[in-house]
């Protein structure tokens, strides 16, 4: 059954923002702080994707995730390794068993602007080379239009070629301009199968933003009530250091409750954030406020 | 206009090349010698040094590749403007307790000394720099470069001539510092700031705070990515407690007790060596 998505929740812009600022005062301290950066650690997505990218580079970022730092103090690892397509099986076999996923972007990352035989079969791809999960974006050319089953009859076909892999709904927010859209673009991927859903490619400025994160979670707390069924969210571009990422982790506590404070339903896309909370965390446990100097480049 | 009431100014705290309120939102009353309140000074917490840290590490690449030529312009610029307010330093150095003719010839010191210092900005390459004989065919060279950030406790006492000797040489070879003004006396380096603000020096490369010595030395001495820490002073204590932190990552510390010094004495480049690090170089040559 297809809601009719034509018809607008609205959303209140100022309440939201308001919202934000509130949760923003929470103060997150000693043994709860460093439980959030723990888990915050393995919430990244560690990601590559540069016109730049190498094998090398590739390998390289593989083992950031396998080790993050060589030390006297306990990191945690991340959840993923996020790259493109042609990459996926270097990451596969650089992550062997360790558990770390490997994600790929797929459907004409970062513009979507493609067919949809070939964002399939780009898809097919991905998952066929190993990737556990499958990043798409959605074609936001035809939502603005106004061809909101366009984007739903999208996501469902690639849900469908996705098979066992998870599959990550990006809606491009800073391209949706309103909020309404925002809240739109999650209804039409939650229902169209998402199992994530993800605001940015990282390619477009504004990324991830805490309002357009909560209106988000608040998309998937009225689906999970209304379904049963919890979509995962992932916040990507933007974040880089541990104080934004606790942000986004009081908004989810407070919004969806402690159900999703777990990797397997929330993500941080970013690769300069696991420096940054490697430098806390250890901050924290020593009492010493750390230098990059003493952590890798990236 | 005999019942105007004067307007007092809110001192703030300089970060990153913007004048602060302290993070703690804590003060601490500052009176003449006669016991009379004159100011609220910002009582800085280890945040706001965090945060000064941070806004200087991120200046350092900036103001280390400008060209010396230029820090040495910048730092003119600094003594210029300083000319320009000379009465107003001249004024806060008398009510820390100075006399008129003592206040004057601070002022007048503390400005020639930054002019000295930014004589030497593109010259101490030269004179500690040099091409080393070597056995292989290398052209092998040496020169000083600029160490990172640098923390500075400025002396309690002669607190604008002290302000002006401790950062200067610190400043011109290419650091950023974070600078604990006098917890008695932080008038003028506060004054400073403002000479700092508008004289091209880009923000970030000189961070100044004021607060309680005790409660912000553990910062100034622990933070990992502080490259340097220059104490001015003599209290026992606080040098025994700086030397055992910097020895987490090795750093570099600097103890100076001379703001009472004759020019001749105070002003020479080797101060600016003082944080700077050698960097040797092997270039390979043909026959």
């Amino acid at each position: 059954m297809k809601p009719d998505f034509s018809l607008i929740t609205p959303i209140d812009k100022v309440g939201v923002e308001e919202r934000v600022a509130r949760l923003n005062t929470r103060s997150i301290k000693k043994e709860s702080k460093l439980f959030a950066m723990r888990l915050a650690m393995q919430m990244i997505d560690l990601t590559t994707l540069e016109g730049m990218d190498t094998p090398g580079k590739v390998q390289q970022l593989c083992n950031k995730a396998l080790r993050p730092y060589s030390g006297p103090h306990e990191i945690p690892q991340v959840a993923a390794v996020c790259v493109y397509p042609p990459f996926v099986r270097i990451a596969k076999k650089a992550l062997g068993s360790s558990g770390i996923n490997v994600a790929s972007v797929a459907t004409a990352f970062h513009s979507g602007h493609a067919t949809m035989a070939e964002k399939l079969a780009e898809v097919k791809y991905c998952v066929d080379e190993g990737a556990d999960e499958v990043d798409m974006v959605i074609s936001r050319g035809e939502f603005l239009r106004g061809n909101y089953n366009f984007t739903f009859d999208e996501v469902a076909a690639i849900k469908e070629a996705c098979g066992k892999a998870h599959l990550k709904v990006i809606l491009e927010t800073g391209e949706l301009n309103t909020l309404e859209n925002v809240r739109r673009a999650s209804d039409i991927s939650m229902a169209a199968g998402a199992d994530f859903i993800k605001t940015s490619t990282g390619k477009v400025s504004p990324a991830a933003t805490q309002p357009v994160t909560l209106v988000m979670l608040e998309a998937i707390r009225d689906f999970y009530l209304k379904t049963g069924t919890k979509i995962g969210m992932k916040p990507a571009g933007g974040i880089r250091d541990t104080k934004t990422a606790l942000k986004y982790l009081v908004m989810v506590k407070e919004t969806l409750g402690a159900d999703w404070l777990d990797p397997n339903m929330f993500r941080f896309g970013a690769s300069a954030l696991a420096n940054d909370l490697i430098m806390q965390i250890i901050k924290q446990e020593t009492g010493v406020y750390q230098s990059g100097d003493y952590f890798s480049k990236d | 206009m005999q019942n105007r009431v004067t307007i007092l100014k809110t001192y703030k705290i300089y970060i990153g090349g913007k004048f602060e309120r302290s993070e703690s939102g804590r003060y601490y009353p500052l009176t003449d010698k006669s016991g009379k309140q004159v100011a609220n000074i910002c009582l800085s917490s280890r945040k706001d040094f965090r945060n000064a840290v941070v806004a200087a590490r991120n200046a350092f690449g900036g103001w280390s590749t400008r060209t010396a030529y230029n820090r040495s312009q910048i730092l003119y610029r600094m003594a210029e403007m300083m000319e320009g307010r000379a009465t107003q330093f001249v004024d806060e150095l008398m009510m820390e307790g100075d006399s008129k003719k003592a206040a004057e010839n601070q002022v007048y010191e503390a400005i020639d000394r930054l002019v000295y210092y930014a004589g030497w900005c593109d010259k101490y390459h030269q004179v500690f720099g040099s091409v080393n004989p070597v056995a292989s065919s290398h052209f092998n060279f040496s020169v000083p470069e600029p160490m990172g950030v640098v923390s500075v406790i400025a002396p309690e006492e002669r607190t604008l001539i002290g302000l002006i000797t401790a950062i200067a040489p610190v400043i011109a070879s290419g650091n950023t510092c974070v600078v604990l003004a006098s917890e008695k006396n932080p008038l003028s380096s506060l004054t400073f700031t403002e000479i700092l603000d508008t004289s091209d020096l880009p923000g970030g490369v000189v961070n100044i705070l004021t607060g309680k010595n005790d409660e912000l030395l553990g910062q100034f001495s622990t933070h990992m990515d502080v490259n340097g820490i220059a104490y001015h002073g003599k209290d026992a204590k606080s040098i025994t407690s700086i030397q055992q932190n910097a020895a987490l990552n090795v750093r570099r510390v600097k103890l100076y007790n001379d703001t009472k010094a004759e020019a001749n004495q105070v002003e020479n480049p080797y101060r600016i060596m003082d944080f700077t690090e050698i960097k040797t170089t092997w270039h390979p040559i043909g026959d």
